[in-house]
């Protein structure tokens, strides 16, 4: 199953709803073209749920990190919501976690960026 | 645990890593391990697999990569083997190092270490081999302590 991704607006944050795999050749550029394409349009608050990414891999961490920081080097916050064990593991074991902001809760995700 | 030793060779394609994952996750569940383990072996296969296609054997379609899986009572035992240049390992980056957290790349060697209780690379000339182990209760499982 390849990476699905839609968007939402709500209170100026843009949620991503990913679905499916985030790895080498799928999902990656998915989810690369995606961030450009919201920082392209002046969307620099983003939110990526992950709740139903069922798998990832180190490219797909690696896609992560590139999004992470070109949001924030462009003056925006990226944060992550919803993770599955999978993901949480991975981003504990690649000391991660404490990298990204990460959230269990859509409204007070959306309410923590700034205004 | 039931015996088995079996070889598949793929073309250096992603579509071939893909296989090589899903191969994985169905001979570790059939090894007897957990749905976690078996999620774990299937990343580190597939860590293994990208890099024998992407930096072993670089795309190129005259090369091939081999994965094989043998079982005992002991654990898996998982090869992957590729036609490359090989790789030097001295020139590996700690990706848990501050300076390279937010890096894109180099965990992937890192990742097969944290899921696999052993993980043995050589150079083949030309080529590459990794040897990854997963034991069936892990690594200080009585048995284990045993055997050493």
């Amino acid at each position: 199953m390849t990476m699905k991704a839609s968007t939402r607006q709500i209170d100026g944050v843009t949620v991503v709803d990913l679905s499916g795999r985030i790895t080498l050749g799928e999902g990656s550029v998915v989810l690369r073209d995606l961030v450009r394409e919201l920082l392209s349009k002046g969307g620099n608050r983003i939110l990526l749920n992950l709740g139903d990414v069922t798998y990832i891999d180190s490219s797909g961490i690696g896609e992560l990190v590139s999004a992470f920081t070109t949001v924030r080097n462009g003056g925006g916050e990226l944060k992550l919501l919803n993770l599955t064990k999978k993901v949480h593991d991975l981003l504990q074991i690649t000391k991660l976690y404490t990298v990204f902001d990460i959230k269990d809760d859509e409204t007070a995700a959306v309410a923590s960026f700034g205004k | 645990m039931t015996a088995m030793q079996v070889s598949y060779t793929y073309d250096s394609t992603l579509e071939s890593v893909n296989q090589a994952e899903e191969v994985a996750t169905c001979l570790a569940v059939k090894a007897g391990f957990d749905e976690e383990d078996a999620g774990r072996i299937s990343i580190a296969v597939r860590e293994a697999s990208v890099n024998a296609v992407v930096h072993g054997n670089a795309y190129d379609a005259s090369k091939k990569f081999t994965v094989s899986f043998a079982n005992s009572n002991d654990g898996l035992v998982i090869t992957v083997s590729d036609q490359g240049r090989g790789l030097d390992l001295t020139t590996l980056p700690d990706p848990l190092a501050p300076e390279n957290l937010l890096k894109q790349s180099g965990r992937g060697i890192f990742l097969m270490r944290a899921f696999m209780d052993e993980v043995r690379i050589r150079s083949l000339q030309p080529g590459t081999e990794v040897t990854m182990i997963k034991h069936v209760h892990g690594p200080s499982a009585p048995d284990k302590e045993e055997s050493k």
